[in-house]
């Protein structure tokens, strides 16, 4: 008891690394399953990225849609990502967080185009941005912003 | 209103340029939600009260946008590009930039 009460700082560490890892983790799953389930239900809808040309008398009309998600990484893989900084190479914990992020936006604009009963979106364009207390730092990322935006159309 | 982010407003004919028009908004969240996503940045997982906040200015920063579209007389906006920057710990700026059109 004695060696934990001196240790305190390392104790709290280790409790935010396992929250981290059990809770982040699970969270990532819960996440992919739902990204999955609803890709499938979305499919549909058709997204591209050109613009092609539509005849005037095919459209009805046309509106921007947006879809916007901020994510944000756990503490354990923070501690990763940390780790890999010095060997170098791929950084795992962060590629699916941003790949998370991009698919949750996608899906955010194929919703809102459904609900106002578009057929198909074009020039769909992606953005990041890392926003947050860390944003102004140059290395550490911790939460990323994703945007998906492009123009539905609504066919006659 | 119409808003694309394509070159033309697809099925209709563009008649008259007005130039650029942009809009931007630089927010930033009340102390208690920087707590709570400081909270949250150690489970991970979606910060919603910055989703929120985000998407509420964006939506600000294409309103200004409209607007100062309408002064000119437009009834379009095309080729709409975003742009997120944070100037300041714990403020983003949220930019909306496109080109007013007169369509038939």
């Amino acid at each position: 008891m004695d060696i934990l009460l001196q240790n305190f700082d390392l104790v709290i560490f280790l409790l935010l690394a396992i929250l981290g890892y059990t809770a982040g983790s699970l969270a990532e799953k819960r996440h992919y399953r739902s990204i999955i389930k609803r890709e499938k239900e979305l499919l549909k809808m058709a997204v591209i990225t050109a613009e092609g040309s539509f005849p005037p008398s095919k459209v009805k009309e046309s509106a921007l849609v947006t879809g916007s998600v901020v994510v944000s990484i756990d503490y354990f893989k923070r501690l990763l990502a940390i780790l890999r900084n010095i060997f170098g190479g791929r950084v795992k914990s962060y590629e699916s967080l941003v790949d998370r992020a991009r698919r949750e936006a996608i899906l955010r604009m194929k919703e809102s185009a459904k609900k106002q009963g578009a057929n198909m979106i074009i020039n769909m364009r992606l953005e990041t941005a890392t926003i947050g207390r860390n944003a102004n730092k140059k290395k550490t990322v911790g939460s990323v912003e994703a945007i998906a935006y492009g123009t539905a159309i609504i066919m006659n | 209103m119409i808003m694309t982010n394509v070159n033309t407003v697809p099925g209709k004919k563009i008649v008259e340029h007005f130039g650029i028009v942009q809009g931007s908004t630089v927010r930033a969240k009340h102390i208690g939600r920087d707590f709570m996503a400081g909270l949250k940045n150690l489970v991970g997982g979606e910060l919603k009260g910055y989703t929120e906040l985000l998407q509420d200015s964006r939506e600000e920063a294409m309103r200004r946008m409209e607007e100062q579209a309408q002064q000119m007389g437009a009834n379009a906006v095309v080729n709409i590009r975003f742009a997120t920057s944070s100037v300041a710990q714990g403020a983003a700026e949220l930019f909306a930039y496109g080109t007013a059109v007169r369509v038939e």
